[in-house]
C-alpha cells in the first residue's frame, strides 16, 4: 500500500458497491438464497449481541448516576427513583471533573499544535531533502515508538523534578510532544513521500524560500493527513494516563492539583474507599464520557480512519 | 547542497530533536545506567552494585509470577481479539445477502462499526470506573445483578470477580477485549475492502462457496493486517497498568488478591513509588523492554509469509 490514509469511500463500512447485487445474485448457484438467508440472520444475531454488550454497561453506568449510593449497594438491575441532575453538577465542581476538564484542555491546547508543527517539520525536511544522517536520524526518531514508556519513565520523573517541570502546564506539554514525536514523525514521514514533488519545484523556481514552500504549499497538501495524526494525537493525549498521574502530583502540601481528567476519575474512585459518593463518580464519567461521543459521533469516519490508519502502512 | 539548505534542514530539525533527545531518549539511556546501581530514587548518593538488581530480579517471586501473567497476556490477548474481530469482519463483510462470497456489507454495517469502535475512543480511566463498577461482588455489580436474577448465582454468595485469584486475570483480558474488537474489525474490514473484486468473481466462477472464499482468499490476503494487530495487541498486553493497578485489591498499584493480578508495570511501579527502590525498578523496565523486543522478533518471524501483492 503506497498511502497511509483511506480514501473515505473505500474505508466505510462493508457498504454494498451499486449494482454489485444483480449481477452476483445470478451468478449464485440455486442454493445460495436460502444459505445467505440463514447466514444473515445468524450474523446479525452475533452481532446485535455484541453491540449489547458494548451498549448496554454505558447506558447503565450512566443510570446509575442518578441512583443514591444505597440504591447502587442494592440491586444492579433497579431502576433510579428520582431524576435529578444535580448528581452532575455535584461532579462537575465537588468532584472537580470541572477542574479535571479544563487542566487537560489546557494543555492540549498547546501540545496537541506543537506535537502537529514540530511533527510535521521533523517528518518533511526528512522525507523531502537529502543530507547526511538522514536515515540516521529517521530510525531514531521511529524507534522510539516501539519501546515502552515505562523505561523512561523513572530517570524522567527525576529529571523533571530537577527542571523544577513537576506538576507545570509546561513540562507535560514538552512531554506529550516529545512522546507523540514518534508516530507523529513516522505517519507524516510517509505522508510527505507520496506528496507531488512538481508543485514543489514550481514555487521553488517561482522564488520562494524553503520555509514558505513548507507552511504555504506543503502544508495545506498534507492536510488529510494532519488530520488523521491529529485526531489520534488528540484522542492519544487526551486519554493517556501513566505520564500525567506520575508527573502531576503536587510537590508540596500548597501546591495546587492539576490533574488530568483521566487522573482525576482515578483519584475519584480511589477516594470511594473512604467517602462513599459512587453516583458522583459514575456522573464524572458520564460528564468524561459526552464530549467524547459527540466527537466520535461527528467525526465517526475521519477518527475510524485515523486510528486505523497508522497500522495500515 | 547550497548552504542555505542545509541551514533550513537543521532549522526545522532543532526543536523536535531536542525535545525527542532530552525528554525520551536520554531518560531510555539512564535507566540503563541506573538499573547497575542501587539508587532509591530521592537521594542523590548511589552505588554501582553491578548485575545484582538483575540477579535479585531472578529471585524475586513476585516479579516472577508478573512475568508470567505477562506471558499469559501476551498470548491469550491478541490470539482472542484477533477471532473475534475476525468473527465480527466475516460477519458484518460477508454475512449479507446479496454479495457472494465477496465483500458486501450485511445491512447496517456501518451502524455496527460505529457502535463497535466507540469504546477506542473511550480512555483506560473511564474504562477502570465502568469495569469496577461492573464487577462488583455484591448483587450492586451489573454482572452479578444479572447472576443472580437469572438464578445462576446464589445472592448469599455472588462472584467475587477480582477476589478469585482464578478468575482475576480473565477478567482484565475482558476489559482489553471489549475495547479493543472494534478497532481491529474496522482494520481488518477497512483490508478487506481493499481486495479487488476480480480475485472474488475468480474465486466464483471457480465455483467457490461463501466460506470456502473467505478462508481461501479473503483470510490469506489480510495476514499482514492481522500481523500488525498482533503487534499492537503484544505492546497492550505488556502494559496493562492502568487496568491492573485500579482494579485489582491491593494497597500501592493493587496486584492482588495475593499477586495473582500482578503485571511487571504494577511491580515495577510499586517498587520505584512505594519503596523507594528505583535502581532495582529501572532494571524491571530493561526487563521489560526485553521482552518486548523477544515479543516482536518471535511475532514477525512466526508470522511470516511470503507477500502477496495485489
Amino acid at each position: 500500500m503506497s498511502t497511509p490514509i483511506k480514501d473515505p469511500s473505500v474505508t466505510e463500512g462493508g457498504s454494498v458497491v451499486p449494482g454489485q447485487r444483480g449481477t452476483k445474485k445470478s451468478a449464485r448457484p440455486g442454493d445460495s438464497r436460502s444459505e445467505g438467508m440463514t447466514l444473515n440472520v445468524f450474523s446479525h444475531g452475533f452481532l446485535i449481541l455484541w453491540a449489547v454488550l458494548i451498549v448496554l454497561p454505558l447506558l447503565w453506568l450512566i443510570l446509575s448516576s442518578f441512583k443514591t449510593d444505597a440504591q447502587i449497594g442494592g440491586s444492579a438491575l433497579s431502576w433510579p427513583t428520582s431524576w435529578d441532575f444535580d448528581v452532575f453538577s455535584r461532579a462537575w465542581s465537588k468532584g472537580h471533573i470541572g477542574d479535571y476538564f479544563l487542566n487537560t484542555a489546557i494543555v492540549l491546547v498547546f501540545s496537541v499544535p506543537l506535537t502537529m508543527l514540530f511533527g510535521s517539520m521533523a517528518a518533511y525536511v526528512l522525507a523531502r531533502y537529502q543530507f547526511p544522517g538522514n536515515r540516521l536520524i529517521y530510525y531514531f526518531f521511529v524507534s522510539g515508538a516501539m519501546f515502552p514508556v515505562f523505561l523512561a519513565l523513572i530517570p524522567l520523573f527525576f529529571m523533571m523534578k530537577r527542571l523544577e517541570l513537576l506538576n507545570t502546564y509546561q513540562g507535560l506539554i514538552g512531554v506529550y510532544i516529545a512522546y507523540s514525536l514518534p508516530f507523529t514523525v513516522f505517519f507524516m514521514h510517509s505522508f510527505f513521500r507520496t506528496l507531488p514533488t512538481a508543485i514543489h519545484e514550481a514555487a521553488v523556481i517561482d522564488g520562494a524560500s524553503h520555509t514558505r514552500v513548507f507552511f504555504q504549499v506543503m502544508m495545506p497538501m498534507a492536510k488529510p493527513g494532519l488530520l488523521s495524526i491529529g485526531i489520534f494525537n488528540v484522542l492519544g493525549q487526551w486519554n493517556q494516563y501513566i505520564l500525567p498521574s506520575v508527573l502531576m502530583q503536587p510537590q508540596s502540601s500548597g501546591e495546587p492539583e492539576r490533574y488530568m481528567l483521566t487522573q482525576g476519575l482515578i483519584q475519584l474512585q480511589q477516594q470511594q474507599g473512604y467517602a462513599t459518593d459512587l453516583p458522583v463518580l459514575f456522573a464524572g464519567v458520564a460528564i468524561a464520557m459526552l464530549p467524547m461521543l459527540v466527537v466520535y459521533l461527528s467525526f465517526q469516519r475521519q477518527i475510524q480512519s485515523g486510528l486505523t490508519a497508522g497500522t495500515l502502512k | 547542497m547550497r548552504k542555505g539548505q542545509y541551514r533550513f534542514v537543521a532549522g526545522f530539525l532543532l526543536a523536535p530533536l531536542a525535545l525527542y533527545l532530552i525528554f525520551v531518549i536520554w531518560p531510555y539511556i539512564q535507566t540503563f545506567g541506573y538499573s547497575l546501581t542501587d539508587w532509591s530514587g530521592e537521594s542523590p548518593n548511589f552505588k554501582f552494585v553491578g548485575l545484582d538488581n538483575y540477579t535479585a530480579l531472578f529471585h524475586d517471586d513476585v516479579f516472577k509470577q508478573a512475568i508470567w501473567h505477562n506471558v499469559l497476556l501476551l498470548v491469550f490477548i491478541p490470539v482472542l481479539t484477533i477471532l473475534i474481530s475476525l468473527f465480527f469482519a466475516f460477519m458484518v463483510n460477508v454475512g449479507g445477502r446479496g454479495g457472494a462470497g465477496g465483500v458486501s456489507g450485511v445491512k447496517g454495517s456501518n451502524i455496527y462499526k460505529i457502535i463497535y469502535f466507540f469504546p477506542q475512543v473511550l480512555s483506560l480511566a473511564i474504562l477502570a470506573v465502568l469495569f469496577q463498577a461492573l464487577y462488583r461482588s455484591d448483587e450492586g455489580g451489573l454482572l452479578n445483578g444479572i447472576l443472580i436474577k437469572l438464578g445462576l448465582v446464589d445472592a448469599n454468595s455472588p462472584i467475587e470477580w477480582m477476589n478469585n485469584p482464578k478468575l482475576v486475570l480473565w477478567c482484565l483480558m475482558v476489559v482489553i477485549i471489549w475495547h479493543g474488537v472494534g478497532f481491529y474489525l474496522v482494520l481488518f474490514s477497512a483490508a478487506m475492502q481493499s481486495i479487488p473484486r476480480e480475485i472474488y468473481e475468480a474465486a466464483l466462477l471457480d465455483g467457490a462457496g461463501r466460506s470456502q472464499t473467505f478462508f481461501r482468499v479473503t483470510l490469506p490476503l489480510l495476514w499482514e493486517s492481522v500481523q500488525t494487530a498482533w503487534v499492537y495487541l503484544g505492546i497492550v498486553a505488556m502494559d496493562m497498568f492502568v487496568l491492573a493497578s485500579t482494579l485489582t485489591p491491593g494497597t500501592g498499584f493493587g496486584g492482588g488478591p495475593d499477586h495473582h493480578g500482578e503485571v511487571i508495570a504494577t511491580v515495577l511501579m510499586r517498587n520505584f513509588l512505594y519503596f523507594g527502590k528505583s535502581g532495582y525498578a529501572c532494571a524491571m523496565g530493561i526487563v521489560m523492554l526485553v521482552l518486548t523486543m523477544i515479543i516482536s522478533v518471535i511475532t514477525l518471524r512466526a508470522t511470516r509469509r511470503e507477500r502477496i501483492e495485489f
